[in-house]
């Protein structure tokens, strides 16, 4: 059937704006290339190079002995307990102590919220650095804390309260907090005030209302921060590195350990690859339950 | 009493029957600020040891950082590498954030997903994993490789930044602009970077806070004469309480917290 050429010219008009589009696109895409140069070159090809580091042995054939050891010797094990228990005990410690701030941030009328969000945006904005610092002073022997404590008559003579287990989940939850309180608050402000409202219209209790309206809408809030801490306390080097004092080894400070002493870099690559393995799945299972997306840049 | 008794919630909770709520907030609140804010007034202690309150106060330790070459380089070194990763990241983030915003093409997603990668991998893979590529490449203890490695740290940031501003701001006014005439250059520095100027510069503030605190990746990959500040930190830290670093930590909370103030300025001036 013959086409007239009206159409004809609109048809091939069509196609040209198409491929324009196309090449626009392609165009586009370019812009981001700068980027991807960078982290590839710090971030993907390096990560790269210590996989195939952590497959080879000695002589530099491929072996799995990096991997065997990890699971024969007793030392590694112990790193990976101390690291998941490090990692949950804080989280844990960030879920009690975060959830009242951030409800009570939420529920401020926003002149207010404003100004005591800086009680959690100051920290937030310190280098750990400094932060691990203060708590190396106030939990030392003769420190602060030591000094308040026996003054009120908690304990009679000063306590160890780092180097050591307690003084690392102290430090770490005192770190990790604000990544917890900042997307809970965030989930907690999209709560219609009207949903609790029409719960207590219809008889619930406050405690009822809270219990099956808030809560469960502020769940997702809760899981992705409480994701964030988890993930970031599983790698954490410095805190533990300070205030643990060689006596908490989690599995970032071991993975140095074994290149400052060894010198062995295939034994601390498994180590990393395991790392990140434990990060991506802990990634993957949660983002079953939300989008991220949604953590990230708030409701689209 | 009318504040006490007035309701607080729409579930008609009063004031005064959720006051441990506020008890309870304030308490962790001060043990999050405290920690934060007690290394200022311990800096100007005249003593060896870090006692709180200080029983004579001076500037000595202050005097002790000011006199030293070797924490006066590393400041210089954390300042310059600080200046440079937000001069690279930020422009390098807002570009890719815009292009995988605009561009519909299926590759968008994946690229975006890859440039985040540096907030996915643990750190302590990247630091010594760019030890390992650098040594190959004699990037080691230099500034390029330094602000190369905080550009990646930073990039991603930025592009979280710019891309909740794009989506927030409307797209159509290019368009507009466009149709208009201008080309797609012109429209985005002419119509949409104004409107997103306050994020790009929060984004630049980021970026140079996300190098000077940078730790991890600094006490692996810089030394020499260009160890950074935090890198010698963390070295006083381990070994020894040098009362010096509550010098300059009060200092390093001095420069975050103007950092925070202005994103705050900026943010309220937005609105």
């Amino acid at each position: 059937m013959p086409v007239s050429p009206d159409i004809e010219r609109s048809m091939l008009n069509g196609q040209e704006l198409k491929s324009q589009k196309k090449r626009e696109e392609w165009v586009l895409l370019g812009l981001s290339l700068p980027a991807i140069f960078v982290i590839a070159l710090v971030v993907i090809l390096p990560v790269g190079w210590l996989f195939y580091l952590s497959f080879v042995d000695g002589h530099g054939s491929f072996s799995l002995e990096h991997y065997q050891k990890m699971v024969e010797y007793k030392s590694y094990a112990r790193v990976f307990i101390a690291t998941f228990k490090v990692s949950a005990l804080t989280t844990l410690i960030c879920i009690v102590l975060g959830y009242p701030i951030a409800y009570f941030l939420a529920a401020l009328p926003s002149r207010w919220s404003g100004i005591f969000m800086l009680a959690v945006l100051l920290p937030f904005w310190t280098s750990l650095l400094v932060r691990t610092y203060a708590w190396l002073v106030l939990l030392q022997r003769k420190g602060l804390l030591n000094d308040l404590a026996i003054q009120i008559g908690l304990w009679d003579s000063p306590v160890k309260l780092v180097h050591n287990m307690t003084g690392t989940l102290i430090g770490m939850a005192h770190i990790m907090l604000p990544f917890l309180v900042l997307p809970l608050y965030g989930a907690m402000k999209k709560i219609e005030p009207d949903m609790m409202q029409a719960a207590s219209n219809l008889g619930a209790s406050p405690v009822r209302a809270f219990g099956s309206i808030y809560l469960p809408l502020s769940i997702s809030g809760l899981a992705a921060g409480s994701l964030i801490v988890f993930v970031l306390c599983l790698g954490f080097y410095v805190t533990p590195a300070v205030l643990g004092g060689g006596r908490v080894v989690m599995v970032a400070t071991q993975i140095t350990a074994i290149l400052e002493h060894q010198f062995n870099w295939g034994a601390a690559s498994a180590l990393g690859v395991v790392l990140l393995l434990a990060t991506v799945l802990a990634l993957y299972l949660a983002g079953r339950f939300f989008k991220f997306d949604t953590a990230l840049f708030g409701k689209r | 009493m009318s504040w006490w008794t007035s309701p607080a919630t729409e579930t008609q909770i009063s004031h005064g029957d959720r006051f441990w709520l506020y008890v309870l907030a304030a308490i962790i609140m001060l043990l999050l600020i405290i920690p934060t804010l007690i290394v200022i007034p311990m800096s100007f202690s005249d003593s060896q040891y870090l006692e709180f309150p200080p029983e004579q106060w001076s500037l000595r330790w202050y005097g002790e950082y000011f006199d030293s070459t070797k924490w006066m380089r590393a400041t210089v070194t954390s300042l310059q590498v600080g200046f440079l990763t937000l001069l690279v990241a930020t422009p390098l983030g807002t570009m890719a954030a815009y292009a995988l915003f605009v561009s519909g093409h299926r590759f968008a997603k994946i690229i975006f997903m890859l440039l985040i990668t540096p907030m996915i991998v643990p750190v302590i893979l990247i630091a010594i994993g760019v030890f390992y590529a650098f040594g190959r490449m004699g990037l080691n203890n230099s500034i390029t490789g330094l602000v190369l490695a905080h550009t990646a740290m930073a990039t991603p940031l930025v592009m979280i930044v710019i891309t909740a501003a794009l989506r927030s701001y409307d797209l159509n006014q290019e368009r507009v602009a466009r149709s208009l005439g201008a080309t797609r250059i012109k429209a985005f520095f002419m119509v949409t970077l104004p409107q997103i100027k306050f994020s790009v510069v929060t984004a630049g503030l980021l970026s140079f806070l996300t190098s000077f605190d940078e730790v991890i990746i600094a006490i692996f990959v810089s030394g020499g004469k260009n160890a950074t500040l935090t890198k010698h930190m963390f070295a006083a830290l381990r070994d020894f309480i040098d009362p010096t670093i509550a010098a300059i930590s009060t200092i390093m909370v001095g420069v975050s917290t103007a950092l925070l103030l202005a994103t705050q300025f900026i943010g309220r001036r937005k609105k």
